[in-house]
């Protein structure tokens, strides 16, 4: 997902006062910034909330990577509609990171070091204009299994940020599959690059989920504490399972072989991504983790100058004002 | 020491006169950035008909432990609210 | 031996020409109001294809996650504009041309954008100082087409000019910030204003078509946009504490269709789908 393989922080509180703040989370209640909350779910909250930020952000890079290629006035304003709508849920989660006590700079710095990860997925590339179509339909989609139940998790901030989020993100997995579908029904060269697209999209998708977790501590943690809703398997499952007869509409074949209906389940089968490619990429060594780094490097190094300047100037406006009230009494 | 722009909190009255609601944060280095980035961040689908930003250093809030003091008495009053009253069904609506 | 141009353009290969479909010719005689009408249309969108393609370059790459947003707005904007103003050209060539068909299927010759616009985008402080000159200019030629005596010029002026009030207000504040911001951005303004100010003397150059679309009262002649320009952007450059460049020197020939370098580079990638796969439906 946006946040992949979160790590729950323990936590050394007092015993009362963590089942008097598990009782309100089982209870429904939101928690807010100000409540009290055990040191280790604020910290499993800011790496969480703050990795789902950063993979908003970097996630503008990929889809960026066409807008000066998108091949009509409309498509490009769809796209840079799309891509500026990744700027504004970044924005959204920042802020409800920063209700924790951490700075949107801070948590920059932190990605920018590589000390913070964002989601695997941003380091694959945008090879065709297909891909466009691929990473709403697919990766979006894949993203909107998890942020939809995260609608309900039981921080406030990050509740309320999702809703937003959620609202805004039908419309990025239905403009994916718009341009896929136009693509798939187009000519010989469009439904090839079609294909294409779904076949290097596919397991990097299925490995937004990241890996079973069905006995991770960190993950038994973190559904306690309701900022976790479903397993990674059941996620992945419902994707799959939403995914294969969307593509069958399109007459484009899901890459995996292995891939049947079982009856029993009322789902589908379908083969495990390679997990040794999904930790290299974890790693730094996918396809694009150098490009995606420098290129957020770059934007925030050259754009000091602007955001000090700016600040200088707030500073000395609200000086000479200063200067001016007084002058006047 | 740290340059970051400060965070500002958003409301924003939508479209039919309703009360001004908090919608969200941002960050900016004085009100009248602040507003403009209010604009272009959080109006981007004609959201609103009017903004306010205020400081969010500026915002006094309840501490959570007076939550009880605060607000159970209100949940008391429920003769305050259209439901408590029964209004027989011959009257209609009201 | 080379072959004499008479021998490429044999009156076979013309009668060709004459006969594919919507592109590739030229229908509207030069002169013709219609041209007249075509080529005023095309400064002005493609000014607005071109801009908003620029600024659009910077999506995921700004200083900061509001600017970043905004900028978006901003080209959002242009790009809606680029749509009417094409749309309308296209319309009036009458050849089965859209606004599609012009942005993506002309060569840089057929483009009418002033030199400016096309310029790369430097670092961020080129980028807004480039904005603001054009805003500048763009805020009162859409209100001055608004008075337009053709309905349909007059009414996409209206729509356009109420973003560009934004813009104009955006980009001149901007300017005043970060001229009187800290010495760094003060300088990085001022080389701005520097290199691009040879750029700003072809907005308000005009030639025949310019005066006979202003004659008509289609659109303003470009000299009659200079005062108001100086006005304000002295005004603001006083307040960003920023020194007016003194040289008059214009490099022109945009909007006749004279390009820089820049342009074909801006049009390769922008135009490189609908070229390779000619036909397509995207």
């Amino acid at each position: 997902m946006y946040a992949q393989m979160v790590k729950s922080e323990a936590t050394n509180d007092d015993p009362e006062k963590l089942a008097a703040f598990q009782a309100r989370i089982d209870a429904g209640e939101k928690i807010e910034p100000k409540d009290w909350m055990p040191e280790g779910y604020r910290k499993t909250l800011i790496r969480q909330i703050g990795q789902h930020a950063h993979s908003e952000i970097v996630g503008q890079l990929p889809e960026g990577n066409w807008i000066t290629r998108a091949p009509t006035l409309e498509r490009k304003a769809i796209l840079l509609a799309k891509v500026q709508d990744e700027a504004g849920h970044g924005l959204y989660l920042y802020c409800a990171a920063e209700t924790l006590g951490v700075s949107r700079d801070d948590l920059t710095e932190q990605l920018l070091s590589g000390r913070m990860k964002y989601s695997s997925i941003f380091n694959y590339p945008t090879l065709n204009w297909a891909d466009i179509g691929a990473v709403g339909w697919l990766v979006d989609g894949a993203a909107i299994m998890n942020q939809v139940p995260l609608q309900r998790t039981s921080f406030g901030p990050y509740s309320r940020a999702m809703i937003r989020i959620c609202k805004e993100e039908s419309f990025h997995q239905r403009q994916g599959y718009d341009l896929i579908r136009v693509m798939a029904q187009g000519s010989d060269e469009q439904r090839a690059m079609a294909q294409d697209a779904l076949n290097r999209f596919w397991y990097p998708s299925l490995m937004m989920f990241g890996p079973s977790d069905k006995d991770s501590v960190h993950s038994t943690q973190s559904m306690a504490w309701k900022i976790k809703i479903n397993t990674n398997d059941e996620l992945r499952q419902k994707f799959v399972d939403q995914t294969v007869p969307q593509a069958h509409y399109l007459g484009l074949t899901i890459p995996d072989e292995g891939l049947v209906w079982n009856e029993a389940k009322g789902g589908w089968d379908f083969s495990e991504p390679d997990w040794s490619e999904f930790y290299e990429v974890l790693k730094g060594n996918g396809p694009c983790n150098t490009d995606r780094m420098e290129a957020r490097q770059k934007a925030w190094a050259d754009g000091q100058w602007f955001r000090d300047g700016l600040m200088a100037h707030a500073n000395k406006a609200a000086a000479r004002r200063k200067a001016a009230k007084v002058a006047a009494e | 020491m740290s340059n970051e722009w400060p965070l500002w909190e958003v409301f924003i009255r939508g479209q039919h006169g309703l009360n001004h609601r908090h919608v969200g944060s941002l960050h900016a280095p004085d009100a009248e950035l602040a507003m403009r980035h209010a604009r272009d961040v959080y109006t981007r689908r004609n959201e609103g008909v009017s903004i306010w930003v205020v400081p969010s250093s500026e915002i006094t809030a309840s501490a959570p432990s007076d939550k009880g003091p605060l607000f159970e008495p209100s949940n008391a009053k429920v003769y305050r609210h259209p439901t408590f009253y029964d209004i027989p069904d011959e009257v209609g609506h009201m | 031996m080379a072959p004499a141009m008479s021998d490429i353009m044999t009156p076979d290969a013309a009668e060709l020409a004459k006969d594919a479909p919507g592109e590739g010719r030229a229908p509207l005689a030069e002169g013709t109001a219609e041209h007249d009408l075509f080529i005023g249309l095309a400064r002005l969108g493609d000014n607005t294809l071109i801009l908003g393609h620029r600024v659009s370059e910077w999506c995921g790459h700004s200083p900061v996650l509001e600017e970043d947003i905004a900028l978006a707005n901003m080209a959002l904007d242009l790009i809606g504009q680029t749509q009417l103003w094409l749309g309308l050209a296209g319309e009036v060539e009458g050849a089965g041309r859209d606004a599609d068909a012009l942005a993506f299927r002309r060569d840089a010759w057929d483009f009418r954008n002033i030199l400016l616009v096309e310029r790369p985008n430097g670092d961020f402080g080129q980028t807004l100082m480039r904005q603001f000159l054009f805003d500048a200019w763009h805020a009162p030629m859409l209100t001055a087409l608004e008075g337009s005596s053709d309905d349909r010029i007059a009414d996409i002026a209206r729509k356009a000019g109420k973003e560009v009030a934004y813009h104009i207000e955006r980009s001149a504040d901007l300017v005043i910030r970060l001229g009187d911001g800290t010495e760094e951005s003060r300088a990085r303004m001022q080389t701005a204003l520097d290199t691009l100010w040879p750029y700003v003397g072809e907005m308000f150059i005009g030639d025949v078509t310019d005066a006979r679309l202003a004659s008509a009262g289609i659109m303003p002649a470009p000299e009659s946009l200079r005062s108001a320009w100086d006005a304000s952007v002295d005004q603001v450059l006083a307040e960003a504490t920023l020194t007016r460049p003194e040289s008059t020197f214009a490099h022109k020939g945009g909007r006749q269709g004279r390009h820089t370098e820049h342009m074909g580079h801006l049009l390769a990638p922008m135009q490189w789908l609908q070229r390779a796969y000619p036909g397509a439906r995207w």
